[in-house]
């Protein structure tokens, strides 16, 4: 089935199979392959992209759904060589070690900021329950959302 | 991890859609938000060969106030149904409940309409729908019809939906009077689902619970509600006390093969959590009194 969409503002027109994932049309047709898959399961939240301004977990999107969307990854944050906000915040506050959930933990924190741009502590840390660290413990993510908050 | 494959075919009416599940039959699945079929088919559990999806027919969204009902589209995200101010003024239990399904992209793709017609034990929205008196409507080849949530959940993934019929409409009464209602959970620390989970809905008048409407899900094989509670309450002070009483009467008329039970819960935990979560949704409900 042939699908339209924009991907970090570039159009795209592509053939896919119906059962194709929107995480494997990211990474293994459109060779944007920051946006990682972690768990497959709809648990991790590492594949997490944005879809039409809402954050959502790409590897339990059929890419057909995705038809017609807009679409925002990690690659599409920095701008003219200056890295996001909260790109800088995380690297700011050690919010990544391995670096592996970090484009998924960016992408719903570039949610959550969008629709509450002052979140508590409490309010990030719900935010983000859909996103598994291994490494960090977390603390310094919640650090560098907030940091990011007031940044942005 | 890849579906199975499957044809794809998208529904721009609810019209085009039955026609298409009659066409297809029994080898065909709705897909609304995916976010219970799509793990379910990456897992080999289900593997439909034809998918319609129902997820851009625009009369299925959205949630109205028609009079004393809440009338709320299958469509409507878990997202949009938390952040409602609607929902969370008439229908609170159910506010309370989309605010903690899953996780905050598990909301925005996951719909009410794709949650009760699952009908996992597990989930949120069940109980809440159940204690809110809630009705769902349902279109089929022969027409439209209504169920009252009492007769729609009837086992494990088991509903009164026919194969061929649609959900179109979820409608939940908002009541006369002092109504005030909570849903608390005892989330599964992996996957977030509720082991157990209480929604409790109370009419007041004076300082008098005159009707009370209590149902969980996570404890029994579908939702239920709690007759022994309900028939303590009646009438009681809407005191912190008289809720605490009344919660010891949640496992009335239940028996221990009624509970599930699994490597997380037993089933002896599942009864204890159940008085514990009735206990704090009727004093969380009373707090809004
Ligand atoms: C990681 C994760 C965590 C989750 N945690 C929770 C949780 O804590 N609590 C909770 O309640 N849920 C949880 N869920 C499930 C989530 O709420 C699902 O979104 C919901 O159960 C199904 O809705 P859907 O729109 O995604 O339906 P789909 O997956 O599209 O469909 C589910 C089923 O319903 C049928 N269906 C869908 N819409 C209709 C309709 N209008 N008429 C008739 N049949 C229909 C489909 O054919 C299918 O059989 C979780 C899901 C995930 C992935
Ligand atoms: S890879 Fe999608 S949630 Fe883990
Ligand atoms: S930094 Fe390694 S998983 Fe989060």
């Amino acid at each position: 089935m042939q699908i339209s969409l924009t991907v970090n503002g570039r159009p795209y027109t592509v053939d896919v199979e119906p059962r194709m994932l929107l995480v494997h049309l990211l990474r293994d047709v459109l060779d944007l392959t920051g946006t990682n898959v972690g768990c497959d399961t709809s648990q991790c939240g590492a594949c997490t992209v944005i879809m039409d301004g809402e954050a959502v977990k790409s590897c339990t999107v059929l890419a057909v759904q995705a038809d017609g969307s807009d679409i925002l990854t990690i690659e599409g944050l920095a701008k003219d060589g200056e890295l996001h906000p909260l790109q800088e915040a995380f690297w700011n506050n050690h919010g990544l070690q391995c670096g592996y959930c970090t484009p998924g933990m960016i992408m719903t924190a570039y949610h959550l900021l969008q629709v509450n741009p002052n979140p508590t502590e409490e309010e990030i840390r719900h935010g983000l329950e859909g996103n598994i660290c291994r490494c960090t413990g977390y603390h310094n993510i919640v650090r560098a959302v907030q940091e990011a908050a007031q940044r942005m | 991890m890849y579906p199975p494959k499957f044809d794809y075919y998208r529904a721009s009416s609810v019209d085009e859609a039955l026609s298409l599940l009659q066409q297809h039959g029994a080898n065909a699945k709705v897909l609304a938000g995916g976010h219970s079929l799509i793990p379910m088919m990456k897992m080999r559990l289900a593997q439909p060969g034809v998918l319609i999806d129902i997820g851009r027919i625009d009369e299925l969204k959205g949630i109205r106030v028609e009079g004393d009902t809440l009338s709320i589209g299958p469509l409507t995200t878990h997202a949009a149904i938390a952040a409602s101010e609607d929902v969370q003024r008439l229908a609170t239990a159910l506010s309370d409940a989309a605010s903690v399904v899953g996780d905050l992209q598990v909301r925005n793709r996951g719909t009410i309409g794709g949650n009760l017609a699952h009908a996992d034990p597990a989930s949120d929205l069940p109980a809440a729908v159940l204690a809110l008196g809630g009705e769902i409507e349902a279109r089929g080849p022969a027409g439209s019809r209504t169920i009252a949530a009492d007769d729609f959940f009837q086992g494990l993934f088991t509903t009164a939906l026919d194969e061929n019929e649609i959900i179109t409409a979820i409608r939940v009464p908002t009541g006369q009077g002092t109504r005030v209602s909570a849903y608390v959970k005892f989330p599964h620390p992996a996957s977030g689902y509720a082991v157990v989970g209480v929604a409790a809905v109370l009419d007041i008048a004076g300082n008098k619970v005159t009707t009370a409407r209590v149902a969980a899900n996570g404890a029994f094989e579908c939702a239920k509600r709690l007759a022994g509670v309900e028939q303590a309450l009646s009438g009681a002070d809407a005191t912190a006390e008289a809720a605490a009483s009344a919660a010891e009467h949640a496992t009335d008329g239940f028996s221990a093969d009624d509970f599930m039970s699994d490597i997380f819960a037993s089933a002896d935990y599942r009864a204890h959590l159940l008085k514990v979560y009735t206990r704090r949704a009727l004093q969380k409900a009373l707090e809004r009194a």
